[in-house]
C-alpha cells in the first residue's frame, strides 16, 4: 500500500512534534483542505448545506471544545448547550449593538465572552469531581437557559421572546440572514473549524495540554510537578467553552438564524455534543471531527436507507437511531474509550505493516 | 565533623556543603496517630541522605511534610536559609524540589517522553495564547525543553520506550520513568520514597547506580527512604532512622549500624 513512514526519518525535535509526522498524512491533511476550500465551495447546494455541511462544521467546533474539557482535562461537564446558548445570545447582542462590527469580530466576541462564563461555572471544579461535577455544569445548562427565557434584555425586548440574526455581509456577500448563499456561510464556518482545530491541536500537543492531561490523569502527581490545578482546569473550562461559544454563535446566526433559546440549546444538545465526543473519541482532535461527521451523518443515512429505501415508518426510523446510537455510546465506553479515532488509529497500524505484520 | 555548618568531605572525596533544608521539631498528627513526634534533622548541600526505619514508622509522611502535601501541626520547615510558610505542593515544587511516590504516581495516559516532559512544566513559561498559535517562542521553548528531557531519558536508558503509553510497561520501568520525570524537574532536592521497593537484585543494582550518578554528575541533593539495608549502607552518607514516629538515630551509616536504640527497633519491632 501507500502508507509508509520507511525513509521517514526525524532530524529534529521540531519535526518528531509536528502535527503530522509521516508524510503520507500531511499531505493528505492537504488534499483534505484544499478540496474544502475550493471545491466544496462550488458544488454546495442548499440541501447539503443545512442537511449536511454547517451541522457537521458547527458541531465539530463545539466537539472539539468540548473534548479539551472532558477528553483532555477530565472534567465532565453537561453544560455544553448552555455554553451554547451564551455564545448565540452575545453574538446576537453584539449584532445588533454594534451593527457596524465585523461578523468574523462578534463571533470571536461571543466566544470570549463564554469562555469567561465558562470559567465561571468551571470553579466549582476545584472542590468537586465526577459525578458531582457533572451536576453542577447540568445547573449551569438550566440556568443560562432560563436567564436568556426569562429576562428580556437578552431577546431585545422582542414580542416572540426569540433572536433573529439580522442581515450581515462579509466582503459584500450576506453570510447571515435569509438571502445569503450556502457556499458563503459553508466557507465562513469552515475558516471558524479550521482554525478551532488548528489551535486545539497547537495547545494540546504543547505544555498547556500536558497540564490538562496531568490533572486528568492523576491530579495529586500533577501538583506535585508544579501544576496549579485551579489555573490548569480553569484554563481548560476557558479554551473548551470559547470553541463552544463560537460554535453557538454560528448555529444561531449562520445555521438556524432564528432561535427560540428552549429549544434549539436545550439539554439533549449538550448529550448530543457528549455523544459525539465519546463516540468520536475522547482526548483526540480528529475523534472530534469523526464523532461530529457520525452523529450528524447516522440520522440522514438512516433516513435514505429506511424510510426511502425499505419504506419503514418515520417514526420507527427514529426509535432505530436511539437505539443504535445508545448501544455505540456503550461500547465505546466500555471497550474502546478512545473512539472512532482509535479505531482509524489501529487500522492505520496494520496497514502500515501490511503485507507482512511481523 | 558533621557539626561544620560549611560541610565536610566523604570519604570517597565528594564535598558536602551546607544545610540546604532543616526540620525543626516537626510534629504531624492524623487525629489521634501521631504519624510524627518533635523530629528535627537536615539535609546537606550534594549529599545523599537516607530516612529508615519499620513499616507505619513515619518515613512518607515525614516526605510529605517536606513536599507540602501534609502541613505539620508544629515545627518549621527551613529551605536554603529561609522559614518556609505554609505552601501548596505545586509551590514546592516550583522551588526545585522533585519527588516519586512509594506507589508510582505516573500518567497512565500519556507516553513515556510526554510523562518526561511533565517534569519540565516548571521551566516553561509561554502561555495560551503564544502557544495557540505556536509562535517562535511557544516552539522554541518546546524544543529547549524537550532536548533536556532526551538528555534524562538517554542517561536513564529509556529510550527504546519512549513514545510508550505508560499503562503498558512493567513495574520496574515505571519506576525508572518516574524517576526521569523527577530528573527532567532538574531539581536542588530530589525526593525517592522506596524507589527500589519490589524491584529483583538486577533492577536494584540498576537503580542504585542511576541514584549515585545522578548525585555525582548533576550534584543533585538526594533523600531517600529505603527498606534494604544494604542498598541504604552502601548509597547513603547519613541516615536518619524512625520508629513509631520518632527519632531514634542519625549519623553516617557506620554509627546508626552501632547504635543501640536502632539495633533494638530493628530486632524488637516487628517490620515487613
Ligand atoms: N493520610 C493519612 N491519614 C491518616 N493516617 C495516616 C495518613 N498517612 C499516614 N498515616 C499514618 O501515619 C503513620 C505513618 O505512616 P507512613 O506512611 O508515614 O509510614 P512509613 O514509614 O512510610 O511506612 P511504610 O514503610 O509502610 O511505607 C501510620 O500509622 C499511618 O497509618
Ligand atoms: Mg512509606
Amino acid at each position: 500500500m501507500f502508507y509508509r513512514e520507511a525513509g521517514d526519518f526525524k532530524t529534529s525535535y521540531r519535526a518528531d512534534s509536528q502535527t503530522f509526522p509521516i508524510r503520507f498524512d500531511r499531505y493528505r491533511y492537504y488534499v483534505v483542505l484544499a478540496i474544502a476550500f475550493l471545491v466544496v465551495p462550488f458544488i454546495i447546494n442548499d440541501y447539503w448545506a443545512n442537511a449536511i455541511l454547517l451541522p457537521f462544521l458547527i458541531y465539530a467546533i463545539a466537539a472539539i471544545g468540548l473534548n479539551i474539557l472532558v477528553g483532555y482535562c477530565g472534567q465532565l461537564s453537561l453544560g455544553t448547550g448552555g455554553f451554547m446558548a451564551m455564545g448565540a445570545y452575545a453574538c446576537y447582542k453584539f449584532m445588533t449593538a454594534f451593527p457596524d462590527l465585523s461578523m468574523f469580530i462578534n463571533v470571536i466576541l461571543a466566544g470570549v465572552v463564554t469562555a469567561i462564563v465558562g470559567m465561571l461555572f468551571g470553579l466549582p471544579s476545584l472542590r468537586i469531581k465526577g459525578f458531582y461535577l457533572a451536576v453542577a455544569t447540568l445547573a449551569a445548562q438550566f440556568f443560562l437557559v432560563w436567564l436568556f427565557n426569562r429576562v428580556p434584555w437578552f431577546y431585545n425586548y422582542s414580542a416572540s421572546g426569540q433572536i433573529n440574526a439580522p442581515q450581515r455581509t462579509m466582503f459584500g456577500v450576506e453570510i447571515t440572514g435569509p438571502l445569503a448563499p450556502a457556499w458563503a456561510t459553508y466557507l465562513f464556518c469552515l475558516v471558524f473549524l479550521t482554525l478551532s482545530a488548528l489551535i486545539a491541536r497547537n495547545l494540546t500537543r504543547g505544555s498547556v495540554g500536558r497540564k490538562w492531561m496531568a490533572i486528568r490523569d492523576m491530579d495529586i502527581a500533577a501538583e506535585i510537578i508544579g501544576v496549579n490545578p485551579l489555573r490548569a482546569k480553569l484554563s481548560a473550562f476557558a479554551v473548551s467553552s470559547f470553541f463552544v461559544g463560537i460554535s453557538g454563535a454560528l448555529f444561531f446566526a449562520l445555521y438556524l438564524g432564528a432561535v427560540e433559546v428552549g429549544e434549539a440549546f436545550n439539554i439533549q444538545k449538550s448529550f448530543l455534543i457528549l455523544f459525539m465526543v465519546i463516540i468520536g473519541g475522547l482526548g483526540s482532535v480528529f475523534g472530534s471531527f469523526a464523532g461530529a461527521a457520525f452523529m450528524v451523518l447516522l440520522p440522514v443515512a438512516l433516513k435514505v436507507v429506511g424510510v426511502d429505501l425499505l419504506g419503514w415508518p418515520t417514526d420507527t426510523v427514529a426509535h432505530f437511531q436511539l437505539v443504535i446510537v445508545g448501544a455505540l455510546i456503550i461500547i465505546f465506553l466500555i471497550a474502546e474509550p478512545h473512539g472512532l479515532a482509535q479505531l482509524w488509529r489501529l487500522a492505520k497500524e496494520k496497514l502500515r505493516l501490511w503485507p507482512f505484520p511481523y | 565533623m558533621l557539626d561544620a555548618s560549611e560541610g565536610f568531605t566523604t570519604e570517597d572525596g565528594r564535598r558536602i556543603g551546607g544545610v540546604v533544608m532543616e526540620m525543626k521539631n516537626i510534629t504531624l498528627r492524623f487525629g489521634g496517630v501521631v504519624a510524627i513526634q518533635n523530629i528535627s534533622f537536615d539535609i546537606r548541600e550534594g549529599e545523599i541522605r537516607a530516612i529508615i526505619g519499620p513499616n507505619g514508622a513515619g518515613k512518607s509522611s515525614m516526605l510529605n511534610v517536606i513536599s507540602g502535601f501534609y502541613v505539620p501541626q508544629e515545627g518549621e520547615v527551613w529551605f536554603e536559609g529561609r522559614q518556609r510558610p505554609k505552601v501548596k505542593p505545586y509551590e514546592v515544587a516550583r522551588q526545585g524540589i522533585a519527588r516519586t511516590f512509594q506507589n508510582i504516581a505516573l500518567f497512565e495516559g500519556m507516553s513515556v517522553l510526554d510523562n518526561v516532559m511533565t517534569g519540565r512544566l516548571t521551566h516553561m513559561k509561554t502561555g495560551i495564547l503564544s502557544q495557540s498559535f505556536w509562535l517562535g517562542r511557544a516552539e522554541a521553548e518546546e524544543t529547549a525543553n524537550r532536548e533536556v528531557a532526551e538528555r534524562i531519558i538517554d542517561f536513564l536508558e529509556i529510550q527504546h520506550i519512549r513514545k510508550t503509553p505508560v499503562s503498558r510497561l512493567p513495574y520496574g520501568l515505571k519506576k525508572r520513568v518516574e524517576l526521569a520525570r523527577a530528573l527532567a524537574a532538574e531539581p536542588r532536592l530530589l525526593l525517592l520514597d522506596e524507589p527500589m521497593a519490589g524491584m529483583n537484585v538486577e533492577e536494584k543494582e540498576d537503580m542504585s547506580r542511576f541514584i549515585l550518578d545522578v548525585n555525582d554528575e548533576f550534584g543533585t541533593t538526594i533523600a531517600l527512604i529505603e527498606h534494604d539495608m544494604g542498598v541504604v549502607m552502601d548509597l547513603s552518607d547519613r541516615v536518619v532512622v524512625m520508629d513509631y514516629g520518632r527519632k531514634i538515630g542519625d549519623g553516617t551509616p557506620d554509627e546508626v549500624r552501632n547504635n543501640q536504640d536502632v539495633i533494638d527497633a530493628y530486632l524488637g519491632v516487628a517490620h515487613d
